[in-house]
């Protein structure tokens, strides 16, 4: 027997308060993991954004078109080190809810401005050679069962054809993967080509242009260089840096970085109360005991440890079990809800979880241990 | 037991002298002790008889080392423990001190034989050497056979018994009681009162115990009585 064995007999004496502490520390570290790991995957759209990468969008706002042409009087400019446009195709697999963020992509420059996609040479070469050619993100195919082969329908919300329908077939010939974990693999891409010539209305118009720049030190250069030629046009451009064109697309859904802080505040402020007035009244329960140790000879130090070793255990204990649900919890919703960007409970949070059971354990103890470090035996033992 | 004496001498296991002990209550000042002195000899089993209030707990407490008087000494086997601080005191008290309580104080969440082990605790003794302690105990006190039992399936008694194991499986020197069979039936107490005079005569232990019960008293070898702080009378059984 020793201290652990105490405090894990202590802990356990009361069976009930242990299951209902447990579980209210449990569902608080589970609503923290999801929530955390959704900020995180919103985050991680702008966290992975390359410092080089400059997005040119039209100034009105980015759902307006830019003229292609722009993308060769942009190549030239000092301090661009390559340049390729997209176009949001609005594409949906046979029913509308079953959307995909869906681009119209300069092909043989998209690999070289993003980089981050990962493609089997093969593949690479078969979507490049085929202009009706689809490059599908792994986490697009999975959602849809799709594979390489195979030969798939799908609609625009947008776009018509000139031959007619809203329909248009494709060949999937790659799927990517992303060289980050986090990175968002949702996205689906096809030849522009293909798509200019059969769209019925806005050819020779591009959705934005990705920009990549020798040095990240010479964006603000770029930037100027950029807006300055295209000012007073009837197509005047914003050109910012990919990862505040990010941040500024995630919060049009609202500040959920705030959002998600209220959330997990409220959850841990629950807890601490739960837990801390549960430790209190444990303690108070145990006076003559404490008061009995402390006559047989242990320090008062050693039973503070004690008393905070309890609630450090509860703490873990409740927070793990929550952590380890959370993770199967985003496991779950990533498979399950396409929408959302991959949900991942990584090392990061990990470590702020137990950053936070280390902290909850401590609070929620520290009152109780000093409690039982000042109790004095005479007084507690003549109760 | 001497009063009016502060020589130590070797035969003396535990000395207090001139020893004053007074609490504050709100504005009004509580003497308990005025200048008291006493020895208690090894080996001696010294109960303290007295009415409630009149300091037993108190002096217990003092020669246990929980409580300290305002002034004055108190010296045990030639060293003076009143000044040692809290740690030092729960480390004195860990190696020379066993405590048997009325109420038995028993942990109830462990078994009998890890409650006798807790003392063990404060030792620097090995698993295999404290389960060995552990057992002796427990076979002194006739419960070897209820080791994993907890202590609210076994009876006031052989909680008393498992309390007693406790107090001497570090082999203190000193055995303090209070009230040691308060709470027990007459056949019972007896047990325990036979138990600890076992341990006086046979094992040497030198054993204070206070009590209200002249019955229980005359199985000490030697019985005071307290009465507002002072020894109003002596003898010895």
């Amino acid at each position: 027997m020793g201290d652990l064995y105490l405090i894990f007999k202590n802990i356990t004496r009361k069976k009930l308060r242990l299951t209902l502490t447990l579980f209210a520390t449990f569902i608080a570290f589970m609503i923290y993991g999801v929530m955390t790991s959704f900020q995180s995957a919103l985050d991680a759209g702008v966290e992975l954004s390359a410092d080089d990468r400059l997005v040119v969008v039209n100034k009105i706002n980015f759902t307006q078109p830019l003229p292609i042409a722009y993308v060769n009087r942009i190549k030239p400019i000092e301090g661009v080190a390559g340049t390729s446009h997209l176009s949001w195709f609005g594409g949906y697999y046979q029913e509308p809810q079953n959307f995909m963020p869906m681009f119209a992509v300069e092909q043989d420059t998209l690999l070289e401005v993003y980089n981050e996609i990962v493609i089997p040479e093969e593949q690479k070469q078969a979507w490049l050679q085929n202009r009706q050619g689809l490059l599908v993100g792994e986490k697009a195919a999975q959602n849809f069962g799709w594979k390489v082969g195979d030969r798939v329908p799908v609609s625009s919300n947008i776009y018509s054809r000139k031959s007619g329908g809203q329909t248009w077939d494709f060949d999937i010939e790659a799927i990517y993967k992303g060289s980050d974990p986090k990175f968002d693999t949702s996205g689906v891409y096809f030849h522009f080509k293909y798509f200019d010539e059969a769209r019925t209305f806005g050819q020779n118009t591009i959705g934005f242009i990705a920009v990549r720049t020798t040095d990240s030190k010479l964006n603000e250069q770029v930037i100027a260089a950029i807006d300055d030629q295209f000012a007073n046009s009837p197509f005047e451009t914003e050109t910012v840096p990919e990862k505040a064109f990010n941040k500024a697309f995630i919060e049009q859904i609202g500040n959920i970085g705030l959002i998600i802080t209220f959330v997990v505040l409220a959850a841990f402020f629950i807890i601490l109360v739960i837990v801390g007035n549960s430790m209190a009244l444990a303690i108070r329960e145990r006076t003559n005991e404490i008061a009995v140790m402390k006559t047989l000879g242990f320090k008062s130090g050693r039973i503070f440890i004690m008393v905070l070793g309890e609630s450090l255990l509860i703490s873990f204990m409740g927070g793990g079990l929550g952590l380890l649900i959370a993770s199967g919890l985003t496991a779950g919703i990533s498979e399950n809800i396409p929408q959302l960007p991959p949900l991942i409970i990584d090392q990061p949070i990990v470590l702020e979880s137990i950053g936070f059971m280390l902290l909850l354990g401590l609070v929620t103890g520290i009152i109780p241990a000093i409690s039982a470090l000042r109790l004095n035996i005479v007084t507690a033992l003549s109760r | 037991m001497t009063e009016g004496t502060t020589n130590t001498t070797d035969e003396n296991l535990f000395q207090l002298t001139n020893v004053n002990k007074r609490f504050t209550k709100g504005r009004e000042s509580i003497t308990i002790f005025d200048d008291l002195n006493m020895s208690i000899k090894k080996g001696e089993f010294l109960a303290i008889m007295g009415p409630s209030g009149s300091g037993k707990t108190t002096l217990l407490n003092m020669l246990g080392g929980v409580d300290q008087p305002t002034n004055g000494e108190v010296w045990f086997d030639g060293a003076r423990i009143d000044k040692l601080s809290e740690n030092g005191l729960a480390k004195w008290r860990a190696a020379n001190i066993g405590f048997i309580f009325q109420f038995y104080n028993l942990m109830p969440m462990l078994s009998a034989a890890r409650n006798v082990e807790l003392p063990l605790l404060l030792t620097n003794l090995g698993k295999k050497r404290r389960k060995q302690s552990i057992d002796a105990a427990l076979e002194l006190v006739g419960l070897k056979d209820r080791a994993g039992h907890k202590p609210k399936e076994m009876s006031g008694g052989q909680q008393q018994r498992v309390a007693v194991a406790r107090a001497i499986v570090s082999d203190p020197k000193m055995l303090l009681c209070d009230e040691p069979t308060g709470d027990l039936d007459r056949a019972t107490a007896d047990e325990i009162l036979t138990m600890l005079q076992e341990l006086n005569r046979e094992y040497g232990k030198t054993i204070v115990m206070v009590t209200h019960d002249p019955e229980a008293a005359k199985y000490a070898t030697k019985t005071v009585h307290l009465d507002k702080g002072e020894f109003v009378e002596k003898g010895s059984v």
